[in-house]
C-alpha cells in the first residue's frame, strides 16, 4: 500500500487516503481539523490557507500528493505560538474580525507575511494579503492589524 | 479507477509517461479548479494522473550570461524573489494570483496550460523562451512560437514533459509590462502587453514586443523586430503608424464573459502605440 507521509502541527501522520484527495477535505473531513474552511473551493478567496513548509498556500486546490514527504502547519498548530498570540491581540484591538470566516486564512497569510518581511509597509501589506478575501471588515481593519501585529510583536518575526 | 503515481526521481516519472497515458499535474493550480467536483467528493481526474510537483531536481534558476534556466517545478514564488530573474518578469509576476497561488504554481504549469491570457506565457514569448522537453529516450528543445498550438494545445508528445524553460534576457533599458483586468491581480488578463528595448547612441540594438489574450495565442512579430533592429530610436518614431498596421491584422480577439472583442483590440493598440512613444520620447 502506498502512504502518504507528512508531519502535520508537529506530529508525524501516515495517510492511505487517495493522492487526489483535495487537502482541504483530508483536514476537515478525515483529521477533524476544522480551522481551515472552505470559501471558494476555487483557490480565490484564501479561507482554505495553510502553511507547506512554511509557505502560504491554498488547501482547497492542492491535492494530497502535494504534501508527501512535507511539513504543514494549520491555524491549529499555529494557536500554539508566541506569534499567534501577537496577531490575535492585534486582531482583537482593531476590530479585524467580524463572522470569523475568514480569520484563520488572515492569520496564516500574517504570518508568511512577517516571516518574509518583519516590517512591511501598507503597500506590502495589501500585496501580501492579496489572495484572502474578507466579506465583513472592508480590510482596513485587517491591514491596520497586521501593522499593530508586526509592531507589537517586534523581534517575533 | 485512476492511478495516482507520485514519482521520487525524474526518470520515474519519464517510465511512467512512457506508458503514454498519465497526465502531469504540476502546481495544480489550474488542474485541480478544471477538474473540481463538489466538496468533499473526489476530483474529476479522467486520467491516471503523475504528481510531479515534489521533483527537487527541476526546482532551479540559473543563469549563464544572457540566458536563464528555469526548472519545471520551480514556483513563481521564487522567481518572484530570485536576484537572475529579469524586472519586466518580476512585474508581471507581482500582479499574477496571490502569494498562496504563486507558492504552488510554476512557469511549466502557465505555458502547460497554454491559454492566450497566461501570463507567465506572455513573458516566455517576450524573452524568446525555449522550451526543453525530456522523455526516456532523451531531450528535444522547440522554441516557444512552435510550442503553443493554440489555445490549450502543445507541441508535447504524450511521453515528454517539459523538464526546463530557457529565457533570453538583455540589458533592456526600458521595459514594460501591462495587464488589464478586472482586479489588479487574482485576476484573467482582458489584454496583456509586454515590451522591452535596448538602445545605444540613439540606435535600437534589441526590441521586442509581446501581446496577450487578442488572438489564439500570445502575438509577436519577429519580422517588425528584425526591421527595427538596427535603426534609430528618430526612424522607429516616423514608422510608427507602420508599425501598428503590421501589428493590427494579428490582433483577433474573441467575444468572451470577461470582455468584448472591440475593447480589447482598441485596448491592445493603445498599450503597443504608447510603448512605442515612449520609446520615440527618448530621442
Ligand atoms: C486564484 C487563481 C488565480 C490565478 N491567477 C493567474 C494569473 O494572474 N495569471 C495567469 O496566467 N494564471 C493565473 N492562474 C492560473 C494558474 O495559476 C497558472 O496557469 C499556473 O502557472 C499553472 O501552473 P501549475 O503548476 O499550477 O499548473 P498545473 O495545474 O499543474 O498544470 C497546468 C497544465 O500544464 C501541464 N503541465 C504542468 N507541468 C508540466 C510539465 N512539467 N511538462 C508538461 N506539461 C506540464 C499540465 O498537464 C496541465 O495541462 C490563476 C489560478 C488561480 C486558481
Ligand atoms: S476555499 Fe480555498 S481559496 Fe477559497
Ligand atoms: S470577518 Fe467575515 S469574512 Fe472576514
Amino acid at each position: 500500500m502506498k502512504t502518504i507521509d507528512f508531519i502535520l502541527n508537529g506530529k508525524p501522520i501516515r495517510s492511505e487516503l487517495s493522492a487526489d484527495r483535495r487537502f482541504l477535505d483530508v483536514l476537515r473531513k478525515e483529521l477533524g481539523l476544522t480551522g481551515a474552511k472552505e470559501g471558494c473551493g476555487e483557490g480565490e478567496c484564501g479561507a482554505c490557507s495553510v502553511l507547506l513548509d512554511g509557505k502560504i498556500v491554498q488547501s482547497c486546490i492542492l491535492p494530497l500528493a502535494s504534501v508527501d514527504g512535507k511539513t504543514v502547519m494549520t491555524i491549529e498548530g499555529y494557536k500554539k505560538t508566541k506569534k499567534f498570540k501577537a496577531i490575535e491581540t492585534a486582531f482583537l484591538k482593531e476590530g479585524a474580525s467580524q463572522c470569523g470566516i475568514c480569520t484563520p486564512g488572515m492569520v496564516m497569510a500574517t504570518e508568511y507575511l512577517l516571516k518574509n518581511n518583519p516590517a512591511p509597509s501598507y503597500d506590502e501589506i495589501r500585496h501580501g494579503l492579496s489572495g484572502n478575501l474578507c466579506r465583513c471588515t472592508g480590510y482596513n481593519m485587517i491591514f491596520n492589524a497586521i501593522r499593530r501585529a508586526a509592531k507589537e510583536g517586534e523581534g517575533l518575526w | 479507477m485512476v492511478d495516482n503515481v507520485i514519482p521520487k526521481s525524474l526518470d520515474e516519472a519519464l517510465e511512467h509517461l512512457a506508458k503514454g497515458d498519465y497526465q502531469i499535474i504540476n502546481g495544480g493550480t489550474d488542474l485541480m479548479v478544471k477538474n473540481r467536483a463538489w466538496s468533499e467528493t473526489r476530483l474529476d481526474f479522467k486520467k491516471n494522473m503523475l504528481y510531479v510537483r515534489s521533483l527537487e531536481a527541476l526546482d532551479y534558476i540559473k543563469r549563464e550570461n544572457n540566458v536563464l534556466r528555469i526548472g519545471a517545478t520551480t514556483s513563481l514564488e521564487s522567481l518572484l524573489y530570485h536576484e537572475h530573474v529579469p524586472s519586466v518578469m518580476k512585474e508581471c509576476l507581482h500582479l499574477f494570483a496571490s502569494p498562496a497561488i504563486r507558492n504552488m504554481a510554476t512557469l511549466s504549469g502557465n505555458i502547460g496550460n497554454a491559454s492566450p491570457a497566461g501570463d507567465g506565457l506572455l513573458i516566455t514569448y517576450l524573452l524568446d523562451g525555449v522550451i526543453v522537453l525530456v522523455n526516456a529516450e532523451g531531450v528535444r528543445k522547440v522554441r516557444i512560437n512552435d510550442y503553443v498550438k493554440g489555445p490549450g494545445t502543445t507541441d508535447r508528445r504524450s511521453d515528454e514533459m517539459i523538464k526546463e524553460i530557457q529565457l533570453h534576457d538583455d540589458a533592456f533599458d526600458y521595459t514594460v509590462f501591462n495587464k488589464v483586468g478586472g482586479r489588479a491581480s487574482d485576476s484573467i488578463s482582458k489584454t496583456s502587453f509586454a515590451g522591452a528595448v535596448r538602445h545605444e547612441k540613439g540606435i535600437i540594438k534589441d526590441i521586442r514586443i509581446a501581446i496577450g489574450a487578442v488572438a489564439a495565442t500570445v502575438i509577436k512579430d519577429k519580422s517588425v523586430e528584425h526591421m527595427l533592429r538596427g535603426q534609430s530610436i528618430h526612424q522607429l518614431k516616423e514608422k510608427i503608424p507602420q508599425i501598428l498596421e503590421a501589428y493590427e491584422p494579428h490582433i483577433q480577439p474573441i467575444d468572451d464573459q470577461r470582455s468584448n472583442r472591440s475593447y480589447r483590440k482598441k485596448v491592445a493598440m493603445n498599450l503597443l502605440e504608447a510603448f512605442l512613444r515612449q520609446i520615440a520620447s527618448k530621442e
